[in-house]
């Protein structure tokens, strides 16, 4: 039996029906049509269905859609402000931190969660938030590299 | 030479769809009406069929369509023409755990699903085949009727004269390395969206490496015309050669769809990624080396076996492979090989990155090292003693037109201050000291933490697209179309190439834009459709030196076909004119244009960005040369010339140009638990010119992380039955970004005459030196030496107290 549920994304409200047993990431992919969060295992080993819930990286494939009613949910397609970046969307952009972008939207969510806590974090901080998100085509240096630059240029626009 | 756009930094021309999350990967597309599909598993390793009962599956509401052998037929498929030993869906018999057996359409994934579980089949189980090692033994049972012992291919070469020079060598030792089954593990699980349309029109939405040889194999296995048959390549979540080969999957959606003329979707879940992608093979190579005392290398004698599985896929290709990239980079005149790729009841493996060489080169360079270490001679400078220069030729006739070997282990001797910190490397004291002296050191330190550091070098080479196609044919190998707008400026390329994440978009972009004279973001590349053009695919790193050759000829042919216009128009020499800064300009000075202005001015009153330049623009010049001819389009196309010897075989290896790579490894080994900590890995890379240099460098980086991976944690295990243990990213582990150390990528530039601009590749070659550098310096640390890998902390750990008695 499908159920009503009203999930707060990006600042909207959607109100859609779901089956109970509807995974968020299904919700918002298949459901919302937010396909920008990504599913590359959907249990919760990969960090590419990434989204923020409350403020907090969470894996929307291990989160019930229904589950997530009176949250705050963000996805890669809230980051950017229309057609302007973040700048830590730019910093990714430009430093060379995206490949095949699977793992993108996670990646830039998990760092954006880090960057609100610590404003200035070092290599290792940074790779210690990002250590749930798997990426297979950077070896992280430039992922790493980028949330560095923006980290710098998010504190010198403070 | 400089150049405006090549050779910088300039971002993807994909990295803002993706940062926003608006690119489309395959799963993200859906139809209205669409159907989802779902396959049917053997349960078993190794069986005949006896019988298959859909009848309960088909009463179950939704279900619009199930097949099975019976509909898909008996016509045989595969990568080698030579060796196609699959049919879409099994018939007969059923080879590994995981195998296809039945598939279904549904008006939903849950449907199809339970239908699937309702499909009744019984099974007559025989013995399976495990263990690779003992396939070809007398007695085993035979999977395939075709092949005899189980051997599904084998080489034998003998490269100068092995025997002749054995008495000369003043060394020789050999030495075995076994590897195991490995995954591509890339992110995005495969996606097919499958419509075949009133028309008799098949398209595939795929997320393929190769559109064009899928193209192939789904006319050729569901009969219908190859004109008929279209295959797109959205945005692909990584690929790195296990998405090279066509797939059950793709063959039963386009079937179900064309009998029940919806669309069909289906999406692997993780563990279908694991049984279905044709990954890296298990190798057993034993080698035999012999050198002269100052390291001059005499003789390689290698024979291996490979356990590729339950098919062939593209294990012909993979034997000869690893043989044959053992040629190069050092100078190595006497060279035999025995090679045997054998067929087991495990699910398939075929091509990942580095294809078939990776594991060769990981025991090459290690018995390197331990020759080193007998004769007392720094391995670094052992290798420079062998190198091969540009212009010289392997033994088995491989031509190195450019290779910068030399110029790779220089730049990272001298970036990781090597002679300083490599000197305690050459000590010959014996391994059991070393040890037991580096367990001292560590007791005694203040911190006490018993961990021991090692360095280590490695290097490597690798084609830069294979010399020929897979399926004999006198194809192109790349075509590129290129329009220029008819209302001016903006240019579209098209090309069939597939761009998986290694960013082969933008380097055509930035190879048309820079031969235009204009800003990148007037060039919009379209590809990876079979549509557009002829394109083998992203295999054997041969996209930016095939794919970019014909680019650069199109887009050169766009530039005179202007150029021409605006000369005859202004009745000037064309030789005179160039284009640099999207301004058509001439080496004799000012040109009077005036002409080609005022007509463009007439054509858009009431605009308000007409131009205003002191230079006849590239927009007016486009437009001039419309109206003088019609649509300017540029074609452009290449084939490698005929390469390789005449021997059997000898066409696996051969490439118009060869990439190679030296890395040095720096680890601390814990010599309590056996865990190793890569501390920093520092890589040169001779890429021939750097297309777009942080790609190169993401190339390198990317590569170092798998070669990481499969040196120390990735492994496929399997039960006593042949099921896969670890299909999931917890248990078969990649590296994180906390195993991952920082990366130093060193960009080593030889200008390839072959290449476009220069250029090779650097997509595999910088994966050939990453495991034996980090086993070296294994060794170096500790004495351990690995030969079983992943050097997991349990295997260093047992060596430990081997090495301790």
């Amino acid at each position: 039996m499908k159920k009503i549920v009203t999930l707060n994304v990006n600042g909207l409200d959607y109100e859609t029906a779901l089956e109970p047993r509807r995974t968020l990431a299904e919700a918002l992919r298949y459901d919302l049509g937010l396909t920008g969060t990504k599913i590359g295992c959907k249990i919760g080993d990969c960090g590419a269905c990434t989204v923020l819930i409350d403020g907090v990286p969470s894996s929307s494939c291990l989160v019930l859609a229904i589950e997530a009613e009176g949250h705050e949910i963000m996805t890669i397609e809230g980051v950017a402000d229309g057609n302007k970046l973040h700048p830590l969307q730019e910093a990714f952009v430009e430093v060379g931190a995206i490949q095949c972008g699977f793992c993108t939207p996670g990646m830039v969510l998990t760092a954006l969660a880090l960057l609100k806590d610590n404003s200035d974090p070092t290599d290792a901080q940074i790779r210690r938030a990002l250590s749930g998100n798997l990426c297979r085509c950077t070896g992280y240096q430039k992922i790493v590299e980028a949330v560095r630059e923006a980290a710098k240029r998010m504190l010198r626009t403070c | 030479m400089s150049y405006k756009i090549l050779n910088t930094r300039a971002p993807r021309v994909d990295a803002v769809d993706k940062v926003t999350g608006k690119a489309q990967y395959t799963d993200d597309l859906s139809r209205p009406g669409m159907l989802y599909c779902a396959i049917l598993h053997s349960p078993i390793a190794h069986g005949k069929i006896l019988n298959i009962d859909t009848s309960k599956a088909q009463k179950l509401p939704g279900v619009r369509a199930i097949i099975t052998g019976k509909e898909t037929g008996d016509i045989m498929f595969g990568v080698s023409p030579a060796r196609y030993d699959e049919t879409i869906l099994c018939i007969d018999k059923v080879r590994y755990v995981g195998d296809e057996v039945a598939a279904v359409a549904a008006t939903d994934i849950d449907s199809a699903l339970e239908a699937v579980s309702l499909i009744e089949v019984d099974y007559d189980e025989l013995p399976p085949v495990l263990d690779g090692l003992r396939a070809m033994e007398e007695g085993v049972p035979q999977i395939h009727e075709k092949y005899r012992r189980n051997i599904c291919a084998q080489v034998h070469w003998n490269f100068g004269d092995v025997k002749g020079v054995e008495a000369e060598a003043d060394y020789i030792r050999t030495d075995k390395l076994t590897t195991k089954m490995q995954d591509g593990a890339f992110l995005e699980p495969q996606s097919i969206l499958a419509e075949y349309d009133a028309t008799g029109r098949l398209t595939m939405y795929s997320s393929t490496q190769a559109p064009h040889y899928i193209q192939r194999t789904l006319a050729m296995a569901l009969k219908i015309p190859l004109e008929r048959v279209r295959v797109i390549k959205p945005a692909v979540g990584g690929g790195f050669g296990p998405k090279a080969s066509c797939s059950t999957a793709e063959l039963v959606c386009c079937k179900l769809s064309i009998l029940t003329g919806k669309p069909v979707k289906m999406t692997f879940d993780r563990e279908q990624v694991f049984l279905h992608s044709r990954a890296r093979h298990q190798f057993f190579h034993t080698m035999t080396t012999g050198v002269k005392k100052d390291g001059t290398l005499l003789f390689l004698k290698h024979h291996c076996i490979l356990d590729g599985g339950a098919y062939a896929s593209f294990g012909i290709a993979t034997v000869y492979y690893a043989g044959s990239l053992l040629g190069g980079p050092y100078r190595l005149k006497n060279m035999d090989y025995d090679g045997y790729r054998v067929v087991t009841n495990k699910p398939a493996c075929g091509a990942q990155r580095g294809h078939g060489a990776v594991h060769a080169r990981a025991l090459f360079e290690t018995q390197l090292d331990r020759i080193a270490d007998e004769l007392g001679l720094d391995p670094l400078e052992m290798r420079l003693r062998n190198v091969m220069e540009t212009g010289e030729t392997t033994c088995n006739e491989l031509y190195m037109s450019s290779l910068g070997m030399r110029e790779c282990l220089e730049a990272v001797r001298d970036d990781t201050g090597w002679a300083e910190i490599g000197k305690r490397k050459t000590t010959s004291q014996s391994k059991t000291k070393k040890v037991s002296r580096a367990i001292e050191k560590s007791a005694s330190s203040s911190t006490g933490n018993g961990k021991a550091r090692g360095i280590g070098v490695a290097c490597g080479f690798f084609v830069s697209g294979a010399g020929y196609p897979i399926y004999r044919s006198q194809t192109y190998h790349a075509t590129v179309v290129i329009r220029i707008s008819e209302v001016g400026g903006f240019v579209i390329v098209e090309s069939g190439a597939a761009d998986i994440g290694q960013g082969s978009d933008t380097v055509l972009a930035m190879i048309t834009a820079e031969v235009l004279g204009i800003p990148l973001k007037d060039v919009k590349v379209r590809s990876g459709d079979s549509d557009l053009s002829v394109d083998l695919g992203a295999y054997s790193s041969r996209t930016t030196l095939m794919t970019g050759s014909a680019c650069k000829e199109a887009a050169e042919d766009c530039r005179s076909q202007i150029l021409n216009a605006v000369a005859n128009r202004l009745k000037i020499q064309v030789d005179d004119l160039y284009i640099c800064d999207a301004l058509v300009k001439s080496r004799k000075g000012e040109v009077d244009f005036r002409s080609i202005r005022d007509e463009f001015l007439q054509e858009h009153k009431g605009f308000t960005d007409t131009p205003d330049a002191v230079s006849l623009t590239f927009r007016e010049a486009a437009r001039i040369a419309f109206i003088e001819r019609g649509s300017i389009v540029g074609t452009g196309k290449y084939k490698p010339p005929k390469l390789g010897g005449s021997f059997k075989g000898a066409t696996v290896g051969t490439s118009p140009a060869f990439g190679c790579s030296a890395q040095i490894a720096e680890v601390e080994v814990d010599l309590e638990t056996g865990e190793v900590t890569v501390l920093k890995v520092t890589g040169a890379h001779d890429c021939g010119f750097a297309i777009n240099r942080t790609q190169v460098e993401g190339q390198m980086q990317g590569s170092i992380s798998m070669g990481l991976g499969e040196a120390l944690m990735e492994e496929i295990m399997y039960d006593r039955c042949g099921n896969v243990l670890n299909t999931n990213l917890a248990e078969y582990k990649i590296p994180t970004s906390l195993d991952m150390p920082p990366l130093q990528s060193l960009i080593v530039e030889t200008i390839e005459p072959n290449g476009p601009f220069g250029a090779k590749e650097v997509g595999e070659g910088a994966i050939m030196p990453t495991i034996p550098a980090i086993l070296n310096a294994i060794r170096n640390a500790t004495g351990v030496q690995i030969t079983e890998l992943p050097a997991t902390p349990e295997r260093i750990v047992m060596e430990l107290r081997k090495l301790k008695g």
